[in-house]
């Protein structure tokens, strides 16, 4: 599993990135400081998830009870906006 | 007479049990006296709707009766009266084992719901006037204790939650040997699809509770137009719950009819996987419709013809449901002993609940529809016509597995006759009130209404009295009733191979399962 | 808790297993509890970027930045607790444990002084909408950090008593599953709040 020393690599992955995304922010890159900000973010999350949170090792169920929420997620948030965005 | 898990008696030994059926039981007691306080405000209401004009009650207390008519029976009654009450009771039994996944956790989730009452109780009285739907911006302003209801709705909503959370691991974990998915009997199917909104919708409901809360103690402004904010967005939050939570409401009734209806017409139930699997999409299909709730609120088009477009996507599952209930009844050897004889009566009227939903989930016509009493109408044949039966069907079934006793049976079929004619004249009335443009919520209104509102309001009181004769056999039966066979019903599920009432650990042996639990007329009963 | 042997379901592992299955769904509901508020977000920044940049420059992204590493240090004291008293250390699991605390104070303290410095400038949560947003997100997260600490501080009192061994820990693991959570959130919470550019 890994053990200690993975989790030093994803602990400085982690910094790594942290690091890059307040870098990154000081640029002006209009949209896509979000765009950058979010998807480091994701990675960043998908790590713990994976690594700190042994989601690799889990069950196939334990799996999708990690990851249907997201579309849960997803689901409210664009369905507020269908309403939200169009409104006259 | 073996007493069961019922043999230890006194306060410590229901309060701290970690039993699944006591802490059913308790939660049995719990929801029905808020479903007869619930209907007391319910006739209360129909009483005053005698006459238009000004009656015994003034216009702000018919205000606040119609919201803790509305509060009390969906928050205290209608969500937890099946899952919590019969689900916790029967979900180990019938898959076999000998209690939920996290038994401390169940207990703790009954103490919660308690605590949420009691806190829920304070701010009714306060009193609240606000509708059970608790809309911005008049919550947000109301001098009703609307933050303090905020937290103990809070805390019911944690309970429910909890108690959802159990049962799937319970489900997942604790099956007996050799009972795979499609062995699983229908009602845990139905208590599976049901936790799962429960999981997933209830936080929502969490956090809007908390943001509304949040907007009267600290005036953030989510939604309050004025700082920017959008009275909508409490709406989309409310329902992005409130809708799911009706299939929390109907999908345990639609389980318990799925369990009764082979058993007396002792014949398998026909489409079983579709049954099964229809439950799934409900509960899926549910979390996509909740926008129907508010055509009229000033959503945006495309948002309207997308949420009325998915609405008719419910309307598939839910058909499969019926026309296999239906088809397992075709030839079948049908006998009508009390819980068929609701079951039934739940089939006739949630036809009639569910065929008037259309109606209101299609654009046009919600526009004319809308807030008027056929909303009402559509509601209470789906939420009474459909769950309360489906509960009552569920409390007939179980009654002698739950206490050892029989119930009788010539009263139980009695007053289940005056109380859906009852019903029907009540709630007929309000769709023909409701058509003809009578608008839900008003304490006063234009005298042409008068006949139909006299109607409705007597057919309320042979509702009530079906009802109250049915309580009075409950409550008989619990120690003049005669002694229980371990299976009164011949049924084949898990439960019914345990003493009536079952003992603490449910099972001596636990079982083994080699097949699936409705094959009725093929291989008959076993002793 | 029964989680007896005699279970037949798709066991994932005992009672352990049954434990994480759990406190994953509980994960999902957390999800979701927040979700209202990311929700809120993306409609009202969508409807004003401009408040949302201009609150944005309101707060200092470097005590931001510096809370993420400290919220991402503690997760790996948490990683590195569970590994020690999988096998059986229970000495390393208590330094770990210790520390975990003490970042997660170090957390709260930074954003305790954050809070201190809008309360200095007039900054409160019904100030604009950006602000509301912030002070929710905010402080609904560090709620949850303060259950964490509350949680650790049990799991600390319980190794003390030596209660966790090789073979039993389901509470360490549960608990640090949330735990990651929490860091998960305010790994979303912090670009989305300090860093509109």
């Amino acid at each position: 599993m890994g053990g200690r020393r993975t989790y030093m690599l994803i602990w400085a992955a982690l910094l790594l990135l942290t690091a890059v995304t307040l870098g990154i922010s000081f640029l002006h890159l209009g949209v896509g400081n979000a765009v950058i900000a979010l998807s480091l973010a994701s990675v960043k999350a998908a790590l713990v998830g994976l690594y700190f949170m042994h989601l690799r090792r889990e069950s196939a169920l334990v799996r999708a009870f990690a990851l249907a929420p997201l579309l849960f997620l997803a689901l409210i948030i664009l369905g507020t906006l269908s309403d939200t965005l169009f409104r006259k | 007479m073996a007493d069961g898990y019922l043999e230890k008696r006194g306060f410590r030994a229901w309060a701290f049990t970690l039993d699944h059926k006591r802490v059913g039981v308790m939660y049995l007691w719990t929801t029905l006296t808020f479903f007869l306080v619930g209907g007391l405000f319910a006739e209360l209401l129909r009483l005053k709707l005698m006459t238009p004009g000004p009656g015994f009650i003034s216009d702000k207390t018919y205000n606040v009766f119609f919201t803790l008519h509305g509060a009390l029976m969906i928050f205290l009654f209608i969500i937890p009266a099946i899952p919590s009450a019969l689900g916790n009771f029967f979900i180990p039994l019938m898959i076999g084992a000998r209690d939920v996944a996290f038994p401390r956790l169940n207990l703790a989730s009954y103490w919660i719901f308690l605590a949420g009452i009691a806190v829920v109780l304070g701010s009714l009285a306060g009193p609240m006037d606000t509708g059970w739907t608790f809309y911005t911006p008049y919550s947000a302003k109301t001098g009703a204790a609307v933050t303090t209801l905020s937290f103990g709705l809070f805390l019911v909503g944690m309970s429910s939650i909890l108690t959802g959370l159990n049962f799937i691991v319970t489900i997942h974990t604790l099956r007996a040997p050799g009972m795979s998915w499609t062995r699983l009997p229908l009602f845990i199917w139905g208590m599976y699809a049901t936790s799962i909104i429960q999981v997933l919708a209830t936080p929502v409901i969490g956090i809007t509770f908390i943001l509304l809360a949040a907007e009267r103690l600290f005036g953030i402004g989510f939604f309050d137009p004025a700082k920017g904010g959008d009275p909508i967005l409490f709406q989309h939050f409310f329902w992005f719950y409130s809708h799911p939570v009706v299939y929390v409401m109907i999908l345990p009734a639609m389980g318990i009819i799925s369990e009764i209806i082979p058993v007396f017409a002792r014949k398998p139930i026909f489409g079983y996987k579709a049954i099964a699997y229809s439950s799934m999409a409900i509960a899926l299909a549910g979390f996509l419709v909740w926008g129907h709730h508010m055509f009229v609120s000033g959503m945006s088009g495309v948002a309207a013809f997308i949420f009325s477009l998915l609405t008719f996507s419910v309307a598939v599952p839910t058909g499969v449901k019926v026309f296999n209930w239906i088809a397992t009844l075709y030839r079948g050897s049908i006998t009508f002993e009390s819980p068929m004889l609701y079951a039934l009566t739940f089939i006739f009227l949630f036809i009639i609940g569910g065929l008037t939903g259309p109606f209101l989930g299609s654009l046009g016509t919600n526009v004319q529809l809308h807030d008027t009493y056929f909303v009402v109408a559509h509601f209470h044949y789906t939420m009474m016509g459909g769950t309360v039966m489906g509960w009552l069907a569920g409390l007939h079934y179980w009654f002698p597995k739950m206490t050892g006793r029989m119930l009788n049976e010539r009263l139980a079929r009695r007053a289940c006759l005056v109380m859906v004619a009852g019903f029907n004249v009540t709630f007929i009335s309000m769709f023909i009130l409701g058509y003809k443009g009578m608008p839900r919520r008003w304490a006063e209104y234009p005298v042409q209404y008068q006949t139909l509102h006299i109607i409705a309001t007597v057919g309320s009181w042979f509702l009530a009295a079906g009802i109250l004769a049915i309580m009075w056999n409950f409550w008989r039966s619990l120690t003049k009733g005669e002694i229980a066979p371990p299976n009164p019903w011949r049924g084949l599920t898990l439960e019914w191979t345990t003493p009536s009432p079952p003992p603490a650990d449910n099972f001596e042996v636990l079982p083994t399962v080699t097949d699936w639990p409705y094959s009725y007329g093929r291989k008959e009963g076993r002793e | 808790m029964t989680g007896e042997s005699s279970a037949h379901g798709e066991n994932a592992g005992g009672a352990g297993g049954s434990a994480r299955l759990g406190i994953w769904l509980f994960l999902a509901t957390e999800l979701l509890l927040f979700g209202g508020l990311f929700t809120a977000y993306t409609v009202f920044r969508l409807k004003d970027p401009g408040l949302f940049h201009a609150g944005s420059l309101r707060l200092d992204r470097m005590l931001g930045a510096a809370n993420t590493v400290v919220l991402i240090t503690s997760s790996l004291t948490v990683a590195l607790g569970l590994d020690a008293i999988r096998q059986g250390k229970e000495r390393a699991l208590k330094i770990c444990l210790s520390l975990t605390l003490l970042l997660a104070a170090a957390f709260l303290g930074i954003k305790a002084f954050e809070y201190a410095e809008h309360f200095a400038h007039r900054e409160f949560p019904g100030t604009d909408l950006f602000f509301s947003l912030y002070f929710m997100m905010t402080g609904l997260h560090a709620i949850h950090i303060l259950a964490g600490m509350v949680l650790f501080a049990g799991i600390l009192w319980g190794a003390s008593a030596r209660k966790f061994s090789a073979d039993y820990h389901t509470p360490v693991e549960i608990s640090g599953l949330y735990w990651h959570f929490v860091d998960v959130v305010w790994i979303y919470l912090f670009p989305l709040l300090y860093l509109i550019g």
